[in-house]
């Protein structure tokens, strides 16, 4: 390789010649989280309490504490967090290989898909077609289903009806071999889980969980300008809160796109 | 007699807010045996168990046969006007505010006379009365008397209503709208002239079947409040918070749990921060400012009332979590009246058996219908109550625990 390779991106960020695009939602406390039923164990929203606010409680500093569950607005999901990867090493946030925390992303359009049938579903053929015309998946490089999703809120970005959540996701087959076929090293959504709303109906349940995390790979959900990055190409920055023994965490995700015209 | 009483006007932006003020406050100890009957509407005077007559003012013998055995029971609430005082002038500060004032000497049909504050409809001396005890803005218990039959705008009369917390023309605010006692409680606060309800919805993104029949009722406005977060709590409050007279707290949090139960102390967690601590971001952003809203006009703030198991006073161990965890909103709800009885703010505190919903559905009869919660409510609201027990458990466990707490607690177990 040439020399000074990081003296160029360097030079590539400060000219604009990569362009710094942010994939993560704020967090909020409005911001919808996974609903199970109520019976079971619920993910903690996202909650703010202030501790000062250059007051009684401190005169000159404004903090807070937060309280959230592991998966809670644009966040993370470790091998750990399936009961398929319960047994692999280094399967925690807090174990993750740094160098899986930079990889590069295939980005599959579906919007108009999603936008006609909120149970859309990515099927092989898809990806089969979408390789045509681009380039075959990189092994170790992360797919992300585009929806435009993310565009929608409140109610009609978590879709529960009384059947439950009708959103967009991968169906089984497409999981399996995006991992074995493929190799991907993850696999993202606009959504609020990498699954398809009804994929506790699937065979596996949950497929996207179950092969991902049961080969090691990892998730990653409620992400944004999606709309924003080229079918392939982008480098992302994905690097959870290192939680000891974690299952996942919400988390600032970044792509670096090199602008077309420089290419 | 009274005229009805029509909506109040705006206010004038440049006047200043009037301040609460309150009655003499002063009681003795023995005299509580009367704010206790008054705070669950009952009337109930000192009694001899030696010669059974009724004995007033509370003393600690009888006036009759110097026995000490006085108890409070329940009397007889007929009597007979024998003078009558309109008072025009005062250097009482709460009651200058209110002149002219009617009180009258009434010869109780049990046999002691009293002083009391006069409806407007009764007649003059010789008039036949019924009598209640009342907690007036001090919380202190004082006589009433009313005319023995219905006189038109009876509720209207405004000292009964300085005695009361009548939804009539007021502003209400139910902080959970996803529960099943919104509805009732909406429908019988808009029966009842209540001039806007605001119902408060959590989440507003997860479905919320309620919504098109709570629409559908005269003056609700669906509001974003999510008890579990003090933003969202905070932020209600600055849009809304003026214009609260009536706070109903329906919010809750069953979820049964053993106390063995892995996780059982998340579930605890959970449920506190629902109830407790949601009350208590509550009372922090609408306290205050109900609180210097009591003597605001004809309609000022009045009334919070808080929805709670009757199981927080003894626990029941098959809803052990959510029994703690209202024993919890009891004694922070004594707390809050505390706070607001300076604003003449009345907490009343309606404790109910197991209602019968989603998550009491294995709990054998018999069950409260949400709507019996809200009619007890709107009673309590009408008379100025401070304890409320709505339906068979909560009264069986109110008379037992008056009996034997002890009782209650060993039973619960069993
Ligand atoms: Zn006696």
């Amino acid at each position: 390789m040439s020399g000074d390779i990081l003296g160029k991106f360097a030079g590539a960020l400060a000219s604009g010649a990569v362009r710094v695009v942010d994939l993560t939602h704020t967090l909020s406390p409005d911001f919808p989280v996974i609903v199970m039923p109520p019976e079971l164990g619920q993910s903690a929203p996202f909650r703010m309490e202030r501790i000062s606010r250059y007051d009684g409680g401190g005169p000159a500093w404004y903090w807070n504490n937060l309280s959230f569950g592991e998966h809670t607005g644009t966040h993370f999901d470790a091998p750990i967090h399936w009961y398929t990867g319960r047994d692999l090493p280094l399967n925690s946030v807090d174990t993750l290989p740094p160098a899986d925390m930079i990889a590069p992303a295939c980005v599959i359009d579906c919007s108009a898909a999603a936008a006609e049938d909120a149970d859309f579903l990515l099927t092989v053929a898809d990806v089969v077609k979408w390789e045509e015309q681009h380039a075959r998946i990189p092994a170790r490089s992360w797919v992300f289903l585009r929806t435009d999703w993310s565009k929608k809120s409140g109610a009609a970005y978590a879709n529960l009806q009384a059947d439950g959540a009708h959103t967009p996701g991968p169906d089984a087959e497409v999981m399996r071999w995006l991992v074995a076929e493929r190799g991907i090293i993850g696999f993202g959504t606009e959504t609020i889980g990498t699954d398809a709303g009804q994929a506790g109906h699937f065979s596996p349940p949950y497929p996207a969980h179950h092969y991902l995390h049961g080969a090691g790979r990892y998730g990653l959900q409620c992400l944004t300008n999606l709309d924003q990055l080229p079918p392939t190409g982008a480098m992302v920055v994905a690097a959870p809160l290192k939680i000891q023994n974690g299952s996942g965490s919400p988390l600032r995700v970044l792509a670096l796109v090199q602008e077309r015209s420089t290419r | 007699m009274t005229g009805p009483f029509l909506k109040p006007k705006r206010k004038n932006p440049l006047a200043r807010t009037t301040q609460p003020l309150l009655p003499p406050q002063a009681r003795s100890r023995k005299a509580h045996g009367l704010t206790l009957a008054a705070s669950v509407g009952r009337f109930m005077l000192q009694c001899c168990g030696e010669c059974g007559r009724y004995t007033y003012p509370s003393r600690e013998a009888c006036p009759n046969c110097l026995s000490s055995d006085l108890t409070f029971k329940n009397a007889p609430t007929g009597g007979s006007l024998l003078s009558e005082t309109r008072i025009e002038v005062t250097s009482d500060p709460y009651f200058r505010e209110h002149m002219p004032w009617r009180t009258g000497l009434v010869q109780l049909d049990c046999g002691p006379i009293a002083i009391v504050h006069l409806h407007g409809g009764c007649g003059g001396p010789g008039s036949r009365l019924k009598l209640s005890l009342q907690l007036d803005r001090a919380g202190q218990a004082v006589f009433f008397a009313k005319p023995v039959s219905e006189t038109p705008h009876m509720e209207d009369d405004p000292q009964w209503r300085e005695m009361t917390a009548d939804p009539k023309h007021r502003r209400v605010l139910i902080t959970d709208g996803r529960s099943p006692l919104a509805l009732p409680l909406a429908r019988a606060l808009g029966k009842a002239g209540a001039s806007k309800i605001f119902i408060g919805v959590t989440d507003r993104w997860k479905p919320f079947g309620q919504q098109a029949s709570l629409e559908a009722i005269e003056g609700v406005e669906i509001v974003d409040l999510d008890p579990t977060s003090e933003h969202s709590v905070q932020e209600l409050a600055m849009d809304i918070g003026v214009k609260v007279e009536i706070l109903i707290n329906t919010a809750d949090h069953v979820r049964p749990a053993h106390l063995f139960d892995v996780g059982a102390a998340k579930i605890a967690r959970e449920a506190i921060d629902h109830t407790v601590v949601g009350l208590m971001r509550l009372a922090q952003a609408f306290g205050p400012v109900m609180r210097s809203r009591g003597a605001d006009g004809a309609a000022g703030a009045v009334a919070w009332v808080n929805v709670l198991s009757v199981h927080g006073l003894s626990n029941a161990p098959q809803f052990g979590v959510h029994s703690a965890a209202h024993a919890a909103c009891l004694s922070l709800s004594q707390w809050l009246r505390t706070e607001l009885r300076p604003g003449g703010i009345r907490v009343i505190n309606a404790f109910t058996g197991p209602l019968d919903t989603e998550w009491f559905q294995t709990v054998p009869p018999p069950k409260v219908a949400p709507k019996a919660v809200a009619d007890a409510v709107l009673d309590g609201l009408k008379r100025g109550l401070e304890d409320i027990y709505v339906g068979d458990v909560a009264k069986d466990i109110e008379a037992r625990l008056y009996d034997n707490p002890k009782a209650v607690e060993r039973e619960a177990g069993q």
